[in-house]
């Protein structure tokens, strides 16, 4: 360029291109805040906030979670499947691994109002559940569409005293609700902290809040060693913002940084593939002239562009306008991803493939007949990318939720379809 | 610094700074809305570019723009209607980073600057690109002889409001209150203070989010204020007439009164022998 350069370059937390602090001006002093918050505390332990974390993940969230042989996919597929289950973190999910450490976090900088977005409403449901055991007021805003397919999600937050907002705007899923939630922060933002739900978002939630799901891979590595003898061959986990995806493979990417991690837990093993395995929808193609895309499929497919305060991989318009995400998985449904995940994605160190609807479903019925584990179908899709691993394993899935809230939506799918290895709920129709 | 147009729009006695977002609900009626806001005595028009997913919007602002990308509005579009317009005040584009940024063959801002500055664009308010990251959008307006306008929010740290003014050229647009857009019955009491602030600044001040009337604004102006920004109260107008089916003549009609009383409003702030 020709003139002087400008005196600055640029917001932190960037990954290669992605990331930066895309916000308003309003918040972008909580966002620096934040940013010094989650240095002090999450990254140099200060007070001791890792160590409460941890100790309470273990005795209010039921850590570690089990790595789990799963001898008839073994079987099918003639290479060990092992599954780490998440599906058996209080709440359900992985999401409180999050959920807990942020609230936390916002305790210990004395804020004193939590809000939420939610998609398939067990982000929304793990911060009601910290904000309860934490005793903070929490508010909750989430898609209208959600709000229908996710019913037992809605009622646990309410049950746990927190406020849900359905937003009605758009095609009412994720990315509305996130647009809805940083209203809301913006005019709050003097006493509220946002929990953010997954890898998205300004610097320093996609870094935070993979340091906080990074126990989920320093676990899996640590019990791969004792259970297998070895790393896995492959990690295989859900992409929808990325979450656990980033927590199930930080510790094989050496960018965790949660303090107090055992030796060892962090270093790069460039050998295990990583394998995100993102919502292919109905179809791959984007239809961006009726400003839709049957898929959430934003690594495979997604472009470079600014969105909810992040540069990243987005379904978008050549244009730039963001266009409607389609999933069967309310969690997955989301026309970004995290900025990490992007970068790595780009530098070669992840592989994004993604299944459809139907192999979703298909895996959901699968794992639960076979190995007595409903999952959620976010992380069905995980489960169904087996069906075209090609490899000798060990391989371990990430089985990031179970799927009792998705039982409605399972059997009307499963129905519409016809599918022949859904059980026939006939009988006990009325 | 170069004198700019926007600057100059300052320098008669206070502004009135109108916003509407453009293709809302149509482009023909956004052009006849802008030339009824001039008409009614608003020195800058800050004409909304409309992106998806607009986070700095209140429930009015956000509907307008859900209207005018329903009725076909685009960034091509919207330099048409910008090289339309029939009216002799400066034109602030006021949109999100991501239209700005995937303009053009290569992904970056110099595309969207170069073609605004051709079609007739002022400057621009971009509030979800942070002064942190303007480095290119500011590089390529100057490049081009556009003003970036950067908003001063109550909540903004000193240091950062340094940051801020090195930054911003034509105006510093004051937010009133802390949220987002919309109209509101009372002047925030963060906005004396928001002003204070910014007391040696050597720029024009134009406050903005939740203004609504003709005694708001002399409020406003009374407190020190160099300008006022107005939107939603505009856009509740054009939302209301899309309601009851009313011509775009009537709609404009009404825009038009409201601008006059804003501006009347801001103009009564200043005792008649210092006005200019
Ligand atoms: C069980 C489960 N898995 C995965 C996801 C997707 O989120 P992420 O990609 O951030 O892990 C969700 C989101 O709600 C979820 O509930």
């Amino acid at each position: 360029m020709s003139r002087e350069q400008p005196a600055d370059d640029g917001t932190e937390g960037k990954f290669g291109d992605y990331g930066g602090q895309y916000v308003p001006e309003v918040l972008m002093p909580a966002v620096e805040e934040l940013t010094d918050a989650y240095e002090r505390y999450v990254l140099d332990n200060e007070d001791g906030f890792v160590d409460d974390l941890r100790s309470r993940l273990r005795e209010f969230g039921g850590r570690p979670t089990p790595l789990s042989y799963a001898a008839n996919l073994s079987e099918r597929y003639g290479f060990d499947v092992y599954l780490k289950r998440e599906d058996l973190l209080h709440g359900g999910a992985h999401k409180l691994n999050n959920a807990l450490g942020q609230v936390l976090l916002a305790k210990y900088m004395g804020k004193e109002r939590i809000v939420a977005e939610t998609g398939a409403g067990q982000h929304g449901t793990a911060t009601a559940m910290a904000c309860a055991y934490l005793d903070v007021p929490c508010e909750i805003y989430m898609g209208r569409t959600d709000v229908n397919r996710q019913r037992p999600n809605v009622f646990r937050m309410r049950i746990h005293d927190a406020e849900v907002n359905p937003v009605d705007v758009g095609s009412g899923t994720l990315k509305e609700a996130i647009n809805e939630t940083m209203r809301d922060w913006a005019t709050n933002v003097e006493d509220t902290h946002y929990v953010i739900g997954s890898v998205v978002g300004p610097h320093p939630f996609p870094a935070m809040v993979r340091d906080f799901q990074s126990v989920v891979g320093e676990e899996l590595r640590a019990q791969s060693r004792d259970q297998l003898g070895e790393l896995p061959e492959a990690v295989i986990a859900c992409a929808g913002g990325g979450s656990n995806t980033m927590g199930a493979f930080a510790s094989f990417v050496g960018s965790a940084e949660l303090a107090g991690a055992p030796e060892g837990a962090q270093e790069p093993a460039p050998d295990v593939d990583l394998l995100a395995v993102e919502a292919g929808g109905s179809s791959l193609d984007v239809d961006a002239d009726a400003g839709y895309a049957p898929n959430s499929a934003s690594l495979s497919t997604g472009t470079e562009g600014v969105l909810h305060g992040a540069r990243t991989k987005l379904l978008q318009t050549g244009e730039g306008q963001i266009v409607e995400s389609h999933s069967i998985s309310a969690g997955l449904d989301y026309a970004g991803v995290g900025p990490e995940l992007a970068h790595l994605v780009d530098t070669g160190r992840v592989t994004p493939v993604n299944v459809d609807d139907d192999a979703a479903l298909e895996a959901f019925h699968r794992l639960s007949r076979e190995e007595g584990i409903i999952p959620a179908l976010e992380s069905s899709h995980a489960v169904a990318y087996l069906e075209a691993y090609e490899g000798d394993g060990p391989v371990v899935v990430n089985v990031s939720g179970r799927g009792d809230k998705d039982l409605d939506t399972v059997i009307e799918e499963s129905t519409a379809r016809d599918l022949d290895t859904a059980p026939t709920m006939e009988v006990f129709e009325e | 610094m170069t004198r700019s147009d926007l600057r100059a729009a300052f320098e008669d006695g206070p502004a009135l700074v109108s916003y509407v977002a453009a293709g809302d609900p149509s482009a023909a009626a956004s052009k006849a809305y802008v030339e009824a806001l001039v008409e009614g005595g608003s020195d800058v028009i800050e004409l909304g570019l409309p992106f998806s997913e607009p986070v700095a919007e209140g429930r009015t602002i956000q509907q307008a723009i859900k209207r005018a990308l329903d009725a076909g509005m685009t960034p091509e579009a919207y330099l048409d209607l910008v090289r339309d317009l029939d009216i002799d005040v400066p034109v602030v584009c006021m949109t999100y980073y991501n239209l700005i940024y995937q303009f053009g063959p290569e992904p970056g801002p110099e595309a969207f600057v170069e073609a605004a500055a051709e079609a007739g664009i002022s400057g621009f308010v971009v509030p979800d690109l942070p002064v942190d990251e303007s480095g290119p959008l500011y590089e390529a307006c100057r490049e081009h002889g556009l003003d970036l306008v950067f908003i001063v929010a109550p909540t903004t740290t000193p240091e950062r409001l340094e940051r801020l003014l090195d930054r911003t050229t034509g105006f510093v647009y004051v937010q009133g209150r802390l949220g987002t857009t919309g109209a509101r019955d009372e002047v925030s009491d963060d906005t004396p203070a928001s002003l204070e602030r910014l007391r040696d600044a050597d720029l024009p001040k134009a406050v903005g989010f939740g203004i609504s009337s003709g005694e708001q604004a002399r409020e406003i102006v009374a407190s020190g204020a160099d300008g006022v920004v107005v939107g939603s109260a505009y856009v509740d107008i054009v939302a209301e007439g899309v309601a009851d089916d009313r011509p775009t003549a009537e709609v404009a009609d009404r825009i038009e009164a409201l601008a006059r009383e804003l501006k009347q409003g801001a103009l009564d702030a200043v005792p008649e022998p210092e006005r200019k």
